[in-house]
């Protein structure tokens, strides 16, 4: 079973259709690339699929599971499997340690338990999520004085200490420098194969070959092809 | 001209010999407004996040009228109040009226819109992006509420502070629901008013400069706030 399966999903604003008739599942520890030219629907699309907002038709399932169209208690449920990066993330009015144990907090987590079985605190959950992203020894620091590359990577942080089923990343390197976002890449990669699947929104096909598994092509709304990375070819 | 000036000095004599009535008016008038600026803002604040953030048929509408609710007369809410807590009022029972309790109760009603209202506003101006990260993040709907209200603490701070400034200001309320007792309901708006009317103008004037200094502190402390 899929853990995500998205069913003729369309989305209308207006009269202007942003998205129109897509269908796409996605596996459990996949890494789906979805790429597409600015204004494409991508980030729309993964708005959607976090049941942020609501489709116009169509259908989501989660985990076997119809999600779209419920009420706001069964939306939050699913909500809190994945999670979500968006393009310019913002930090709220706090510290980093603040802003990356917020998700946990919401919930109502304190301690979760170590590849060894041991107790891990709050504070160590921060550090390894932050370890993870390369920003080490910024828990203290006020999240809102942070470059763009920095909190890009904290929004990455912020995301992955929740260990979601779903992970949605829309553009997460575009604002990093070439080092940074190599970093990004290589966490990414050490993700594939785990039991957290991620869609990757991006305009790079380059970096899809590299860490998707498979890539869907978005255009003007439009899902244009389906299929492994290495056997996509760009309409553009 | 002269008489102003003598009252004036005399004024500051009564202040800086800190006179016990003068003492005593304030410290109750700081009491009765903090309380009831503390009484609406626990309510008026979640209740402006709430309108906030559902859609409901007829929002708009509410809104403009709690704004058009800023400028009530302070004697209008003093005479709804009086209304529900006199003896034959829904609220007659809590024995509320002519005590500090109907005044702390009257002037939260009184400062009520402003404090709604600039909640309201105040949770506009944080951007859609911090309600849509708290969202994806996992959080609640009240969740939610609570983030965009620390994230918009400076301006919901103001709103209290002047509802505050407002009730500190006001006579229609404390003067109906307070009935000016001496040494039990009487405030700074109420002593003005009266020491004013019986030609004691030097008590007058010092608890004047006292208003108008809590005034200016109230005034400095908003701009702190906001960095200005």
């Amino acid at each position: 079973m899929a853990l995500l399966e998205v069913r003729s999903l369309s989305k209308s604003i207006g009269p202007a259709k942003i998205l129109n008739e897509i269908d796409l599942t996605v596996e459990r520890g996949e890494i789906l690339g979805l790429i597409g030219p600015t204004g494409s629907g991508k980030t729309t699309l993964l708005r959607l699929i976090n049941l942020l907002d609501e489709p116009s038709t169509g259908s989501i399932l989660f985990d076997g599971r119809m999600v779209s169209g419920k009420p706001e208690k069964e939306l939050l449920s699913a909500r809190r499997k994945m999670a979500m990066v968006f393009q310019k993330p913002v930090m709220f009015k706090a510290s980093v340690e603040a802003n990356v144990s917020y998700g946990l907090r919401m919930r109502g987590c304190v301690d979760a338990t170590d590849a060894t079985g041991g107790k891990m605190g709050m504070i160590d959950r921060v550090e390894e999520s932050l370890a993870a992203v390369g920003l080490s020894g910024y828990r203290s620091r006020d999240a809102n004085t942070l470059s763009g590359g920095e909190t890009q990577r904290i929004a990455l942080a912020r995301a992955l200490i929740l260990q979601p089923e779903l992970l949605l990343l829309d553009e997460p390197t575009a604002n990093l420098d070439p080092g940074s976002a190599a970093s990004i890449d290589s966490l990414l990669q050490s993700l594939a194969g785990s039991r957290t699947a991620v869609i990757l929104a991006t305009h790079n096909m380059q970096q899809c070959r590299k860490l998707a598994g498979r890539v869907a092509v978005l255009q003007s709304g439009r899902l244009m092809a389906l299929g492994k990375s290495e056997e996509i070819t760009l309409p553009w | 001209m002269e008489e102003i000036y003598s009252g004036l000095l005399r004024a500051l004599e009564l202040i800086a010999a800190r006179d016990p009535q003068v003492v005593e008016i304030t410290i109750r008038s700081f009491f009765i407004s903090l309380s009831s600026a503390f009484l609406a803002g626990i309510i008026c604040i979640p209740l402006g996040g709430i309108i906030e953030f559902r859609q409901f048929w007829g929002k708009r509408a509410l809104i403009n009228l709690i704004q058009t609710f800023y400028s009530l007369p302070t004697v209008t809410v003093g005479l709804l109040v009086f209304l529900l807590i006199s003896r034959s009022g829904p609220l007659g029972g809590l024995n509320l009226l002519f005590s500090p309790s109907g005044m702390i109760f009257g002037q939260a009603i009184l400062v009520s819109p402003i404090m709604i209202g600039l909640t309201i506003t105040a949770l506009a101006g944080v951007s859609t992006q911090i309600r849509d990260t708290a969202k994806s993040l996992g959080a609640t709907e009240m969740q939610i509420i609570i983030t965009v209200i620390k994230e918009a603490r400076v301006a919901v701070m103001a709103a209290v502070l002047l509802g505050f400034g407002r009730a500190l200001s006001e006579v229609g309320v404390a003067m109906m629901i307070g009935g000016n007792i001496r040494g039990y309901t009487r405030v700074l708006t109420t002593s003005i008013a009266l020491e004013t009317s019986m030609g004691n103008l030097e008590l007058s004037m010092a608890l004047g400069i006292i208003l108008i200094s809590i005034s200016l502190a109230i005034n400095l402390l908003l701009n702190r706030f906001q960095g200005r």
